[in-house]
């Protein structure tokens, strides 16, 4: 039971990252790699601020800024400086795991003794690992919302438009670097922003938190996606926090079949491979298919 | 009417700049295009139609000369700046619409075109009811499907709801590049059609490549032909009324 609160807790907690990258990889349609970099840099930003005194609610918000400023620094190389998004976003990766070590002072930082988010006394009250859900609720409902909306407005229309088709978007006015930028911006914003709660959730910030993260926010978009089929925008939204919810659990089973969790980075990279390959699979595999053909005299 | 709405002066305009294939695309063209102008543009492949557009839209930047909007340079305003004015309508139906956004979301973009957009909803719901009458002109069965992501539309369907985003909001200059060339005869004649009732019904001014001869006649109060980057050939009112393919014809084995 408590096993499976806890996955809950943690599926929310990292959901943050899917709606994240859920902005630049499905509407802006292309791969960030800055988040590997982010998500530390939150997590550090956070855990630094904090240690020196800082408001836990103040520094998760300031890990947001700061990481909206390295989406900031993606976007202007790929825009301005016409750096293909993928090598733009490795080199701020890369920039970041220096910045975070000079943030962080060393590779690992405690929270011990420290106070955090969940140290609220109104979570601190609630039961083991009912903390992560109750805050990861809050935090996936406001967010689902605000980007929910904002999608609706007219300049989320635009946003959106970018991503669909670039050469219509600009035909109409609408400054599609701009939407990129911004589009880098607050996705990374909202990784860092869950580096912080996930730092705070496990009492401290390593400067390699950041690999494979990339593989597990995809795996909270296509889990989400394969597993609710044919959804509108909106509920695709609410369905990368299910998607993550769902991602923990596997994670779970596989570490109940045996595997330790060293081999969660390998797991992570079968399970979403398979789930990308499921459109594949299914041409090869529709039985119903293959019958029918073979049953159609015209053939 | 006669007001000089766009004037094109010496327009330079080079491809692979400063490279030992640097091309002159326009050389020195010259155009002046009056409110209410319907000018059909034919020349060979090469001859800068397009670029002639991109020129227009800030695509592509000139190398000289003077684009002036109402006497008002523009040459170095950005495409997004210019979309307040002007509208285009691409050949390829893939360009104009974005696939993955349903009609109506893709004519509420248009509706916005050039404009401030701003965190204010969207009010697709108001808009429906205008839309669905607006694409009942169409006659192509695109007010059924406004909830349809276009990406499932027919090129037909796609070009024609490409053309209503262009024209509604009222552009100051059309550009259609070769917008009926990808659709079959038939559908491309209905388009051209109803492009036609829409230009002089709106009294809009534009600018409308083609290849089809006949539809260049047919079609529009001045005709000209683009050959090498220059306008060798301007035919207005009552000139371009008496033209026919046959003189059309012996004018272009003449240029080449």
């Amino acid at each position: 039971m408590s096993l499976a609160v806890s996955a809950i807790g943690q599926g929310l907690l990292w959901a943050v990252l899917g709606v994240g990258l859920f902005l630049t990889f499905r509407i802006l349609d292309f791969a960030d790699m800055t988040v590997e970099g982010t998500f530390p840099l939150g997590a550090a930003t956070a855990v630094a601020a904090i240690s020196n005194g800082m408001n836990p609610l103040l520094a998760t918000l300031l890990a947001f800024v700061i990481g909206a400023l390295a989406g900031l620094i993606t976007g202007l190389l790929y825009t301005k400086g016409h750096i293909p998004i993928l090598l733009a976003g490795i080199l701020v990766m890369t920039a970041c795991y220096s910045v975070n070590l000079r943030i962080m002072g060393r590779a690992n930082v405690s929270l011990l003794g420290k106070s955090t988010l969940f140290k609220n006394h109104l979570l601190a009250a609630l039961p083991q690992y009912f903390d992560s859900v109750v805050l990861g609720t809050i935090v996936m409902v406001v967010i689902t919302t605000i980007v929910i909306y904002f999608l609706q407005t007219e300049l989320g229309q635009g946003f959106i438009a970018t991503g669909d088709n670039q050469t219509m978007a600009r035909s109409l006015g609408i400054n599609t670097d701009n939407m990129k930028i911004m589009g880098l911006m607050v996705s990374n914003g909202l990784i860092a922003f869950g580096g912080a709660l996930v730092a705070q959730n496990n009492g401290y910030a390593d400067v390699n938190m950041g690999i494979g993260i990339i593989v597990i926010a995809l795996a909270s978009i296509i889990i989400g996606e394969v597993a609710f089929g044919d959804l509108t925008l909106n509920q695709r939204l609410v369905a990368v926090t299910l998607g993550s919810i769902l991602y923990r659990f596997v994670l779970l089973l596989v570490l109940k079949l045996g595997f330790s969790a060293n081999d969660l980075n390998l797991i992570s990279a079968i399970i979403l491979a398979l789930c990308m390959m499921l459109p594949v699979f299914k041409n090869v595999l529709n039985f119903k298919h293959i019958l029918k053909r073979g049953l159609d005299t015209n053939d | 009417m006669t007001k000089p709405l766009l004037e094109l002066k010496d327009v330079v305009l080079k491809v692979n700049r400063n490279t030992p294939e640097e091309i002159t695309i326009l050389n020195k063209l010259n155009l002046t295009i009056n409110a209410g102008d319907f000018i059909t543009v034919l020349g060979s492949n090469g001859a800068g139609k397009s670029t002639l557009f991109n020129a227009i839209g800030g695509d592509l930047s000139i190398d000289s000369g003077q684009i002036l909007l109402n006497g008002k340079d523009i040459a170095h305003d950005s495409v997004e700046k210019r979309t307040r004015f002007l509208a285009r309508v691409f050949q390829d139906p893939k360009l104009g619409t974005a696939p993955r956004m349903t009609v109506a979301e893709n004519l509420l973009l248009a509706e916005r075109r050039g404009q401030r957009r701003g965190l204010m909803p969207r009010g697709l719901n108001h808009h429906l009811d205008h839309y669905k009458e607006l694409t009942a002109t169409m006659h192509n069965g695109l007010d059924e499907r406004l909830t349809t992501a276009t990406g499932n539309l027919s090129g037909g369907q796609r070009q024609a709801l490409s053309f209503l985003m262009a024209t509604l909001k009222r552009p100051e200059i059309l550009l259609l590049d070769e917008h009926t060339a990808a659709l079959d005869p038939r559908t491309g004649q209905d388009l051209m059609r109803l492009t036609n009732e829409r230009v002089s019904q709106d009294k809009l001014t534009c600018l409308m490549i083609t290849h089809h001869m006949e539809d260049a006649l047919t079609y529009g109060n001045r005709l000209i032909v683009l050959h090498h980057g220059k306008v060798t050939f301007d035919a207005a009112g009552a000139d371009k009324a008496a033209l026919t393919t046959e003189k059309l014809y012996s004018f272009f084995a003449e240029i080449e």
